[in-house]
Formats: structure tokens, sequence, C-alpha cells
């Protein structure tokens, strides 16, 4: 039966994409580990601060496996959230599991923290530089509701492999931010078709930006995740010559108005 | 601080430093070894032509003089709000010149970043916060988003958050505030050359800045909490 990964929790996600109760969690809930940040500004927090992290089996493979909780302040990353990460990604380095696995869902800095998530966005960025240039495969699956905007966008680009579904989304800023920047003209954020092909999971997988679309079904991202174990990608000159290559060749041949 | 001025309280005479546009390039001789420099200036919002144009600077660094520093010099609104560049994945190119510049650290570039006037969000993250350590001057400004946007978007009052930015480190935009957050490493005041003579001898190339939060009091968890899942059981 397909189970939908859109309509799915983070923890729903992790508990049905890796082995039968394999997932081992840390600082889980039970730690009411919590942002004090949110608590001054009255705003509701939660005692995961929207991301779940640990350990998993994965087709009988030790994985790291991490999930960010659209539902949470859109996934947004603050300092707790954001030192989780790097911490699940430190730990990588010292116990080199056969892949990281971020079920990646975010809206980028979350703005209730602005300077403390904007710094840890970055730590999460070189963190997972540091684990992909260990030869560790970074596997980042989007197909939330929320996306995969500012920040967490540049996070995903750092991956060795990307999966997206036709619900998934992955870009820097959103619709409405451009818009209110720039206009209705610059863009429409109610043309759903507009921002679908703008920013949307095929549009990204057409031009490569992801390397496979997935239906919206937790066992074909987990069928995915499977394919990108033991397949690092490093970054080396060359690998780096031909990504700017294909880029400037977008960049130049791209219409003003695509 | 405007790039001319900047790049002579650096260098002197010493400097092929040109702008582009709003992309600035070029090198410098300093303590008789050359240095490339690349950046932006006007608050240049970072597109994908932007981010490229960086991009083929750090590649050719790696390329042609292996080992040479990189001083990254920022100015920006942040990440350009087109749709056309969000088309083309900007996320990508911007990731892209994020990925060279980390490259060029593991190659044993020593690569640092100056705030020279203002650094806006996403233009911000692949440029100095990406480098072995970032730097700015006093009269920087470094924030995520302006408090009326900021406003906006979480719902908050406005006067709320301004009352925050006042006493709050994680709101307030001032770049002592980075500094105590641990997101910039150090102000460069008064001589400018003896700074960056000190940044060059004296970077770590690994990412201190959780613990250096930490200890300068601007970011009391963010330690702590990698520690706690390091030791996890």
């Amino acid at each position: 039966m397909n189970i939908s990964y859109a309509e799915c929790t983070a923890r729903e996600r992790l508990a049905r994409l890796c082995d039968t109760d394999s997932f081992h969690e840390w600082l889980p809930p039970s730690e009411r580990l919590t942002s004090p940040h949110l608590a001054q500004l009255g705003v509701p927090s939660s005692f995961d601060d929207g991301v779940v992290i640990g350990r998993a089996q994965l087709d009988g493979h030790t994985v790291f496996v991490g999930a960010q909780e659209g539902g949470f302040m859109g996934g947004g990353v603050g300092e707790v959230h954001g030192a989780k990460l790097v911490g699940w990604l430190r730990r990588a380095l010292r116990e080199r599991p056969a892949g990281v696995v971020l079920l990646a869902e975010s809206g980028g800095v979350r703005l209730h923290e602005a300077n403390a998530g904007l710094i840890a966005v970055s730590e999460v960025m070189r963190a997972v530089l540091d684990v992909r240039a260990a030869g560790i495969p970074v596997i980042v699956l989007i197909g939330g509701a929320n996306g995969c905007f500012g920040g967490m966008g540049l996070v995903a680009r750092c991956a060795d492999h990307l999966v997206i579904s036709e619900t998934g989304r992955l870009a820097m800023s959103g619709p409405e931010v451009i818009e209110a920047s720039h206009g209705v003209d610059e863009f429409d954020s109610r043309d759903r078709a507009l921002v679908w092909r703008t920013t949307g999971g095929r549009h990204r997988a057409e031009s490569g930006d992801c390397d496979r679309l997935v239906d919206d079904d937790v066992a074909a991202f987990r069928a995915a995740a499977i394919d990108s174990l033991n397949a690092s990608q490093p970054l080396t000159m060359a690998s780096l010559e031909a990504e700017h290559a294909l880029l400037a060749a977008r960049l130049a041949t791209t219409p003003l108005h695509p | 601080m405007d790039w001319p001025t900047l790049a002579h309280r650096l260098f002197g005479d010493a400097h092929h430093l040109v702008a582009d546009g709003d992309f600035l390039h070029g090198h410098a001789e300093f303590d008789g070894q050359t240095i490339t420099v690349l950046g932006t200036t006007n608050h240049a919002p970072i597109g994908v032509a932007l981010a490229l144009a960086q991009a083929r600077g750090v590649l050719d660094t790696l390329r042609d003089h292996p080992g040479r520093p990189i001083l990254l010099l920022v100015d920006t609104q942040g990440q350009q709000l087109r749709r056309r560049d969000e088309w083309m994945g900007i996320n990508r190119a911007m990731a892209h010149l994020g990925c060279c510049i980390d490259l060029a650290r593991r190659r044993g570039h020593r690569v640092l970043g100056l705030v020279y006037d203002q650094a806006l969000s996403g233009g911000f993250l692949t440029s100095g916060l990406i480098a072995d350590g970032c730097f700015a001057l006093p009269e920087a400004e470094i924030r995520v988003m302006r408090l009326p946007a900021m406003a906006r978007v979480t719902k908050l009052p406005e006067a709320m958050l301004a009352a925050l930015s006042a006493s709050n480190p994680v709101f307030a935009p001032g770049v002592e505030n980075y500094v105590a957050m641990g997101g910039v490493r150090a102000l460069w005041r008064d001589d400018l050359a003896v700074c960056l003579r000190a940044a060059l001898a004296d970077t770590p190339v690994t990412d201190t800045r959780a613990v250096d939060g930490a200890a300068r009091g601007g970011r009391r968890l963010a330690a702590a909490v990698i520690e706690r899942v390091l030791n996890a059981a």
C-alpha cells in the first residue's frame, strides 16, 4: 500500500524508511531539550526542537538518519535544532556509518532565533562537507509539504545524493518572499503552476538539480536511499570544474523570463 | 568603509583589486606572499552570476596558485530575490561557491572572510561563514533580516523584536553579538594589516564556533548540545 511521504510526520517517515524497529534516537523528547529562545518570545516549543536524529539499519546497513519536522515552525533551524544536526554529523565521522540520510523539510533559518540560526546553518553546512570529504555518502531526501528552502536549500546541494518527489520543493527564497520584495509581476505566489515549474520536484529532477525523482511514497524514498548507500562522490577539482561548466552554460542559455 | 579605502588600509598600494560591477576581484602582495582577493561591493544581491564569478576566482586560484591564501570581502544585502535565479537553482550555484571554498580549505589554502560593510542571510552563508574564519569591521552590519520583515514573517510585534534586539544577541544585528556567538572570530580595528597578519597566522582550520560562542557567553547551548549528541547512549 502506498503511504504518502508528504503526509507523514518526521517520526513516521523514519519508522517506515528504516528497517523495522531499528531506529535508535539520540536526545529524544524524554530528555526535554527545548529552545530557550522560543520560551522567551512566548512561542510554544517542542521537546525535540523539530528535529529527530539517531542511528538505524537500512536494508541491513548501519546508517545515521535524521528528520526535520515541518509541522513544528516549518522545520526552521534554531540553535538547538542546528546543534543536534551538527553533533549527529560529527558523530558520523567517528562511527563511519554506510551513509548519512537527512530527511530535510525546512524553511531555513528559524527567524525567532535569527542570528543563532544563521550560524547554526553554516555549522551544519561545514559538518556535511566534512562527512562527505571523509567518504561517507550524505543522502538528502526532500518530499515534505514545506519543501527545503533557505540555508537548508544550500545544505541539500552540499550532499552526495539528492532525492525528491513531485510534491517536494527545493529552492532558496520562497515565492512569497520574492513577491514581497519585487512585486507580483516578478513572482505571483498564488500562481501554483508557476510555483511548481520554478521550484517543484519535477523541474529540479529534469534540470539535474536532484539525482532522482520518486513517487510520493515512503517505500520509494527508502528504495532510493538504499541505492545511494556506499556511493560516495567526493568533491575534486575535476568534479567542481564540471559543476561550474554546467552552471555557467545554464546561466548563458536561460532566457530572462524562463 | 568603501572597498578602495579598505584595500589601501590592508595593502597600501600593493594591490591589484578591481570592481567589475558588483564583483570585486584581484590579488595583493602581503608580507612577501600573494593573496587572492574576491568579494562583492555596493551591498550586492548575490545571484547565480555573482556566485559563479566568485567560484571561478576560487577555482582559478586552486588550479594556478596552490596554497595561496584567499581573502573574501563581504558586502551583500543577501541572496538575489528573483524568479529567474530561483528557476536556475540559485541554491545550487551558491552551494557550488561554498563547495569551491571548502575544497580550497582542504587543500591547504588559508581562507578568511571579512565583512567590511554589510552581510545578510543567504549571501553570507557561502562566503565569510564557510571560510576558516570570518572577521568584521566594527562599523559593519550582520543580520538575517530587517526587523519589519522579521515581524511580518514571525507574526510577532516589531516593538517586541526591537526590545529584544537591544539586549539579546540572538536578535540584535550588531557585529559584537556575532563575535559573542562565535560566528565572527574577532573585529578588525585600527591597523588592519596587523589584524590580517594575525588572522593568517592564527586561524584554526576546524570549526570552533560553537565552543567560541559558549566561552564568550553569547551562544550558551550549541556546544553543549553537540557534546550530548556525541556522548549519547
